[in-house]
C-alpha cells in the first residue's frame, strides 16, 4: 500500500515536471514567425508514417539504420512493460497482463532479446562516436564539450535501463523457482541468467527483484525529464517535424510577400499595398526585418525542427562545402538555432550551449545575452559557403530543412546590412544593369544565333520569318 | 517572340535560352544544338531573344529577394503578354525558378527541361540517334544537376537520354539523390569560394575520372569523405565524357577536368550536343 502510494506520487511528479518542461519548449518555439501549415493532413500523415515512423530515410545508409532500428523497435516494444509496470505500481499488481496468456509469452521473450540486441546496438553506436578516429560525422567544433557528452550519456542510461530490465526478471524468476511457482511469461535472456544470482533467501530476493523492478521505472521516468535537455528529444519531436516539414519541391525557395507588395507597387502604380498588420489595440507592430538575424526572425516550423534534431550529422557529412574542409556545417546551424532560443528564452534544465572560438573563427563572445543567431553562432562565412544544392536537406532522416535558415539569414545580410561579398554585389548590380549576371552587353544576348548556321549562311530568324 | 506575336502566330513552345545559353561561349554551343534539333524534328517554337532577361536565380539564392522579384515580375510581365504556355530550357536554374518560383508572383506556365523534352523526342520516335557520331562503347558518366534533380526529382529523363546512345554508361557512386554539387549553385558560380582544403568541382571531376577510368572502387573515402589519389586505371580514359545537363556544372566540371589535365582525353558534354552529334546536325 505504502508502495502503491510513493510510486503515485513519484508518476505524478514525472508527467508533472515533463509536461512543464515541454510547455516552455512549446513557448519556445512559437517565438518563431508565423508559417501557415495547415491543410494537406493525408499528405503530412502519409510522409509522417514513412519518414518518422516508418525510418525510411535512414535506409540510405544500411548499417546505422539496422543498428537504430533494433534501439526502435526495441524502445516501442518495452514500452509495453512498461505500461505493466505502471499499472502494477498503481494498484499493486504483479505482471497484470500476464491473464494474455501465450501472448504474454511471446511479449516477454521479444522483450528480452530485444534488449539484448539493443545492448550490442549501443555498444556498437559507443564504439562508432568514440574509438580513435571516430566516424566522420561525429566531430565538428559543434560535436564537443556537451553535446558529445550528452550523445555518450544516452548511450549508458540506454545500458543502465535495460540492465536493470534483466535483474527485475532474473531476481523474479529466481524467487519463482525457490518457492516452486511458475512464473508467467518466457525469458529466454533472465533464463541464461538465474544461475548467476546467489542462493539467497526468499526475503532477499523479494528485496533484489523489487530493488530491480523501482530502479527500473525511475530510471525511465527520470530518462523522461532528461529528454528536454538533450538530443534524444528526437523520439518524441521527430513526429511533429516531419508533419509540418514542407510539402514542396525542395528547390522551391519561399516567397517573400512584403518584398512582393512593393515591387507590385512599383510595377504597377494602381495596386493598393495591403495595410501591415496590427496589434489587438491597433498600434502598429514593430516592423520584422528581412530575413533573420535571430531565433525569432526564423519560421516557427524551423525552430520546431531543430527539437527534432539528434545531432547525426548526416546533413554535415554530405554537404560539399563541408568536405572539401569549409566552415559551413548544416548540424552546426541546427544546434545553434536550438541553443540560441534556449539562450534567449526558455533554458532547460541541463543547459550548456555551444560556445565557438578559434576552431569556428569566432571572436571570443563577451555579451552572451545579445549575440543573436547570426554572428553571436553562426558566421557569414559560413553561410557564404553554401552551395543550395539541398544534400543536407535530402539526406536528414526527420526531414529537417537546414538550407532554409541559411537563406534567411543571407537574406538579412543582404537586405538590412548589404553585407554581400564583393563579388555578389558586382553580380546583382550586372543583373540589375545588364539582365545577366555576367557583365555583358543585353544587346549581344541574341548572337547566339547568328553562328547558329554558319555553313548555310542562315540565321534563326530568318528561318522562322 | 515579337515577330511571331505580330504575325499573329503562336509557337509549340517558347524556348528560354537563359544568360549561359545566351553569353557564355561554351553554353552557346548547347544552346545551337538544341535549337539545331528543335529544328530538325519540327518544333515551332520561338525565343524570346533581347527581351528574356535573367530570371533571377543567382540573386535569390544569394538572399537578394528584392532584385529576385522584379527580374521575375518583368519577365512574368514579358511572358504573360506573349501569352505563353509552355517553356522549355537548358538550365535547370532557369527551369527551377520559372517552374516553382514564378507562380506565387503570377508566372504559371508548365515548363521542362530539356533533358525532359529531349527524352520525349526519343520516346516518340523523333530523334533516332542516327546518321551521326556513334557513342558506342565509350564510357560516359551522368553529372546529376542539384537543381534538376534533388530540387525537382529529375533523375531518370537524362539517364534514359544517354541510355539511347548506345554508349558505355557508367554511374558515379554519388550519384541521384546523392549527388555530389559541382560547387556553383546558390551563387557560387560568381564568388570565390570560402576558405577550404580544396575546391569543390575538384571533388567532384576526382570522382568523375576516377569512375570513367575504372578506379572509383578504389578511393578510399566516397561516400562521407573527400575522395583521395586514385588506384592505376583500369579504362583508358580517352574518348570518355562527362555528360552534364547545366551550364554550371559544364563550366565547373570542364575546369575539374583541366585542373586534373584530362581535357585531351576526357570532354564535358550536354546532352543536347551529345543527341545532336549522334544525329549527326551537331555544328
Amino acid at each position: 500500500m505504502v508502495q502503491t502510494v510513493i510510486f503515485a506520487l513519484l508518476l505524478l511528479a514525472a508527467f508533472g515536471l515533463f509536461a512543464w518542461q515541454v510547455r516552455k519548449i512549446r513557448a519556445n518555439i512559437l517565438v518563431g514567425r508565423d508559417r501557415d501549415a495547415s491543410g494537406n493532413a493525408a499528405e503530412r500523415l502519409r510522409k509522417t508514417f514513412l519518414v518518422a515512423f516508418g525510418q525510411s530515410k535512414m535506409f540510405k545508409r544500411t548499417t546505422p539504420a539496422l543498428l537504430h532500428l533494433v534501439v526502435y523497435v526495441g524502445f516501442l516494444v518495452i514500452n509495453i512493460e512498461v505500461l505493466e509496470i505502471v499499472i502494477d505500481g498503481l494498484f499493486g499488481t504483479h505482471r497484470v497482463l500476464k491473464f494474455l496468456g501465450p501472448v504474454y509469452d511471446g511479449l516477454m521473450a521479444t522483450n528480452e532479446i530485444l534488449a539484448a540486441l539493443v545492448l550490442v546496438a549501443v555498444a556498437a553506436f559507443w564504439w562508432r562516436r568514440n574509438h580513435q578516429p571516430p566516424v566522420r560525422r561525429f566531430t565538428g567544433p559543434e560535436l564537443r564539450m556537451w553535446p558529445r557528452l550528452d550523445a555518450n550519456i544516452i548511450l549508458y542510461i540506454e545500458v543502465v535501463l535495460m540492465f536493470a530490465l534483466f535483474f527485475m526478471n532474473t531476481a523474479d524468476l529466481k524467487l519463482h523457482e525457490i518457492e516452486g511457482k511458475e512464473l508467467a511469461g518466457t525469458f529466454p535472456v533472465s533464463n541464461l541468467l538465474v544461475g548467476l544470482l546467489p542462493a539467497a533467501s526468499v526475503g532477499t530476493l523479494e528485496v533484489l527483484e523489487r530493488a530491480g523492478w523501482w530502479f527500473h521505472i525511475t530510471g525511465i521516468l527520470l530518462f523522461l525529464n532528461y529528454l528536454p535537455s538533450s538530443k534524444h528529444f528526437h523520439i518524441i519531436m521527430a513526429f511533429p517535424g516531419v508533419w509540418y516539414s514542407r510539402l514542396v519541391p525542395q528547390g522551391q525557395f519561399s516567397n517573400v510577400e512584403s518584398i512582393t507588395n512593393e515591387v507590385r507597387a512599383m510595377m504597377d502604380p494602381s495596386f493598393v499595398v495591403p495595410a501591415p498588420a496590427t496589434n489587438p489595440d491597433g498600434s502598429a507592430l514593430a516592423p520584422t526585418p528581412f530575413g533573420a538575424k535571430d531565433v525569432d526572425d526564423l519560421p516557427w516550423t524551423n525552430l520546431l525542427a531543430a527539437y527534432s534534431c539528434t545531432e547525426c550529422g548526416r546533413c554535415t557529412s554530405v554537404c560539399p562545402a563541408n568536405l572539401t574542409g569549409k566552415l559551413l556545417s548544416p548540424r552546426k546551424i541546427i544546434m545553434d538555432t536550438r541553443d540560441r532560443v534556449e539562450e534567449k528564452y526558455n533554458s532547460p534544465l541541463i543547459f550548456q550551449p555551444n560556445i565557438y572560438g578559434a576552431e569556428a573563427k569566432h571572436e571570443p563572445i563577451t555579451d552572451l545575452a545579445n549575440a543573436t543567431l547570426l554572428r553571436g553562432k553562426v558566421t557569414p562565412e559560413e553561410l557564404w559557403a553554401c552551395t543550395t544544392c539541398n544534400a543536407c536537406v535530402e539526406s536528414c532522416p526527420v526531414n529537417i530543412n537546414p538550407l532554409e535558415s541559411i537563406i534567411e539569414m543571407r537574406r538579412f545580410l543582404v537586405l538590412e546590412e548589404s553585407a554581400a561579398p564583393a563579388s555578389l554585389n558586382a553580380m546583382f548590380s550586372n543583373i540589375e544593369n545588364n539582365g545577366a549576371p555576367w557583365a555583358f552587353s543585353p544587346s549581344d544576348r541574341f548572337n547566339w544565333a547568328e553562328e547558329l548556321y554558319v555553313a548555310e549562311g542562315v540565321s534563326r530568324e530568318v528561318a522562322q520569318s | 517572340m515579337a515577330d511571331l506575336a505580330a504575325a499573329g502566330e503562336a509557337p509549340e513552345i517558347l524556348f528560354w535560352v537563359g544568360c549561359a545559353g545566351a553569353f557564355d561561349d561554351r553554353y552557346k554551343r548547347v544552346t545551337r544544338a538544341f535549337v539545331r534539333i528543335l529544328d530538325h524534328v519540327g518544333t515551332k517554337y520561338a525565343v524570346l531573344g533581347l527581351e528574356e532577361s535573367c530570371t533571377g536565380d543567382p540573386a535569390k539564392r544569394a538572399g537578394n529577394e528584392f532584385l529576385f522579384q522584379m527580374q521575375a515580375m518583368q519577365n512574368i510581365t514579358t511572358l504573360n503578354g506573349y501569352n505563353i504556355k509552355k517553356i522549355v530550357t537548358a538550365c535547370p536554374h532557369c527551369f527551377n525558378t520559372i517552374k516553382n518560383e514564378y507562380p506565387a508572383l503570377g508566372g504559371n506556365y508548365e515548363v521542362i527541361h530539356h533533358s525532359t523534352y529531349l527524352q520525349q523526342l526519343i520516346d516518340e520516335g523523333k530523334v533516332g540517334m542516327t546518321g551521326g557520331e556513334s557513342f558506342k562503347g565509350r564510357r560516359i558518366t551522368f553529372h546529376d544537376s542539384c537543381y534538376l534533380g534533388r530540387a525537382n526529382n529529375i533523375y531518370e529523363a537524362p539517364r534514359d537520354v544517354l541510355a539511347a546512345l548506345d554508349a558505355d554508361l557508367v554511374e558515379m557512386k554519388r550519384s541521384r539523390a546523392n549527388g555530389l554539387c559541382c560547387g556553383a549553385g546558390g551563387a557560387q558560380m560568381w564568388k570565390e569560394a570560402e576558405p577550404g582544403r580544396k575546391e569543390i568541382n575538384i571533388e567532384r571531376a576526382e570522382e568523375a575520372l576516377a569512375t570513367l577510368s575504372g578506379t572509383a572502387a578504389a578511393l578510399a573515402n566516397l561516400g562521407g569523405v573527400e575522395t583521395e589519389t586514385a588506384a592505376p586505371a583500369a579504362h583508358d580514359l580517352q574518348g570518355s565524357i562527362i555528360a552534364v545537363s547545366c551550364p554550371f556544372c559544364m563550366t565547373m566540371m570542364s575546369d575539374g577536368v583541366k585542373n586534373k589535365e584530362q581535357e585531351s582525353r576526357v570532354q564535358v558534354f550536354d546532352l543536347a550536343e551529345l543527341v545532336a552529334s549522334a544525329e549527326g546536325i551537331n555544328a
